[in-house]
């Protein structure tokens, strides 16, 4: 298998040329490591909730088999952004390229597409947001609990910064124990 | 004539293990002898660690990160360092840099000297048991040395390390280093080629590359199923651009891919090996200067304190890549923080490893992507609506029995 690697500048380009509009924010944020200042590379796009899964498609015209490492996501009180980590370009040294991938969705409405059809790997991490910030995965293919215990009590998202955050159970913690 | 209908039963094992972030219990779905669906649950006993982190300064956080895993005490902080600093654009002084390497190949070789001994445990050698854990108390001996702590190093420090390693120290590693060498024949001599262990472990507990890449497995678990994958050489971060050394596949050595369990002992081996050298290597080349880019910590927070923004950190951990996000909005405390462990990957992959494989295989395939696996302390088999338990001792004792049949 042979991957070549493609500079961000070229992938947002492509991106931005196949879906006009829909990458709303894209940052390269270049480092570098060691004494000889080895280069590496962390990309951040914001991208539409609309053709998020076209996106995540799109990235296996630069790499045959992109790399998800896990989502992360946080709640904004007004929204709920999802981070999607990829790698890129991996088994060539110094040629990887980190992708993130924020996902903004309305409060009110936090649906988002399942990627397990296309990466089957997510599944743990997709299960995870699921529980934790109380999103709605579309076409989850295993729709259990997988970190919090089965009687936890439901509509409790330990991620949340709002009424259905964790803090209620955390004052009453001590209280408990008495 | 009365026709008998073949029937399955069920026997989930775990849970569990509760140094692992992710503790696990199966349930197996067993035709006779062979499995033919496997069910993996999670989370026995989340500690919220990521929803305590939001409660800390960033500085406290590592402390907290470093008691995620005691084997990977110093990869959890260290990503979490990582994290921080690209987020603050923080630094890290080249001596430190190298410094960082040291320690995590040192503790790299301690994992997987560990692993090796739990895995023979698992087949019943537990005379090799004895001698890894013995060469592996060296190591731990060196850590307490360097660091002056044996598993929680509190090494970390964001900017760099806490302590350095004075010319006087240099022997000492060196005088370790080269008994690892000479133990390291020996290992491999007796774990590759004796012929139970390759009656056990060849073909047992196979993933293909396929299932490796689309499930997105990690560390040596994927390179043993042929996959170039390693953070240290795919996107370099402390000292490692600097060095020479190269993917370790199984291949290296056996001159071809299998993908079992064999794969995932000859890829740990080789890599303690690698691990030596690269501790050699940065002894030769670390440059002189400072270890920490900010030796107050007042005032590293105080910095820490204004910054707003978004960062991941990326490390090569013993059991593949770990990976931290945090997001920080200008207050004491991270607003958000993400901790990937790497066995949070391997998960998935298990499944596909355990299918058609036997009962007495569980504990060598489970324990060969490198969990904690004291994790099989008990067992309830289900049969025909009859439960009946069969404790860890039992399942280790058919596993024995297995090698025994196999010795004859």
């Amino acid at each position: 298998m042979t991957k070549t690697k493609v500079k961000p500048e070229e992938i947002i380009l492509s991106f931005q040329t196949k879906f006009p509009g829909g990458i709303t924010q894209s940052r390269i944020e270049r480092r570098t490591s060691g004494t000889m200042k080895t280069e590496f590379i962390h990309l951040w796009l914001h991208v539409d909730k609309k053709i998020f899964k076209e996106v995540v498609k799109h990235l296996f015209t630069f790499d045959p088999s992109p790399h998800f490492a896990v989502s992360s996501g946080y709640d904004l009180r007004d929204t709920i952004e999802l981070v999607y980590h990829f790698s890129l370009f991996y088994g060539t040294r110094g040629d990887e390229l980190s992708l993130n991938m924020t996902v903004a969705l309305p409060k009110s409405d936090p649906v988002i597409e399942t990627i397990t059809d296309i990466i089957p790997g997510a599944l743990i991490a997709e299960q995870e947001k699921q529980e934790m910030l109380g999103v709605k995965i579309l076409g989850i293919p295993k729709d259990t609990r997988v970190f919090i215990a089965d009687d936890f009590p439901k509509g409790i998202y330990p991620w949340r910064r709002d009424e259905t955050g964790p803090e209620k159970l955390v004052r009453n913690l001590h209280e408990a124990e008495k | 004539m009365k026709t008998t209908s073949k029937t399955t039963y069920q026997i989930p094992i775990g849970p569990i293990h509760p140094a692992l972030k992710e503790p696990v219990s199966f349930t197996f779905e067993i035709d006779g002898e062979r499995i033919v669906n496997v069910d993996v649950h999670l989370g026995f006993v989340h500690r919220s660690i990521e929803w305590a982190g939001t409660k800390r300064n960033l500085v406290q956080l590592l402390y907290l990160a470093e008691r995620i895993c005691g084997i990977c005490s110093y990869c959890h902080p260290m990503a979490l360092a990582l994290a921080v600093e690209r987020a603050s654009s923080i630094q890290v002084p080249d001596r430190a840099e190298y410094l960082r390497v040291i320690h995590a190949e040192l503790e790299r070789i301690g994992s997987h000297i560990l692993w090796a001994g739990v895995a023979a445990h698992e087949i019943g050698f537990d005379s090799v048991l004895f001698l890894t854990w013995q060469i592996r108390e060296t190591v731990l001996d060196l850590t307490e040395y360097l660091t002056g702590n044996r598993i929680t190093k509190g090494i970390t420090m964001i900017g760099g390390v806490r302590r350095d390693i004075t010319p006087e120290m240099v022997p000492r590693i060196h005088e370790t280093l080269q008994f690892l060498k000479s133990q390291m024949e020996k290992l491999h001599h007796v774990m590759l080629d004796d012929t139970t262990i390759q009656l056990r472990c060849r073909d047992c507990g196979v993933l293909t590359k396929e299932d490796a890449l689309s499930l997105c497995a990690v560390g040596p678990t994927t390179r043993a199923s042929g996959v170039r994958k390693d953070v240290r050489l795919d996107q370099p971060y402390f000292a490692f651009g600097d060095l020479d050394f190269d993917y370790i596949t199984p291949d290296l050595l056996t001159s071809e891919v299998r993908g079992d369990v064999y794969d995932r002992i000859v890829v740990r081996l080789l890599e303690i090996k690698q691990s030596v050298d690269l501790i050699e290597q940065c002894l030769d080349r670390m440059p002189a200067g400072d270890i920490v880019a900010e030796p107050k910590i007042t005032a590293l927070l105080a910095a820490l304190k204004k910054v707003t923004g978004e960062g991941i950190g990326r490390m090569e951990a013993p059991r593949g890549e770990v990976f931290h996000y945090v997001k920080l909005t200008g207050s004491d405390f991270p607003y958000y923080w993400k901790v990937r462990a790497p066995t949070y990957n391997n998960i998935l992959p298990w499944v596909p490893m355990l299918l058609g494989q036997q009962i007495a295989d569980i504990p060598i395939i489970a324990a060969s992507i490198d969990p904690c696996m004291s994790c099989t302390n008990r067992v309830t088999i289900v049969h025909k609506s009859q439960p009946s338990m069969v404790d860890g001792e039992q399942l280790h004792r058919l596993s024995i029995e297995k090698t025994r049949r196999l010795l004859r």
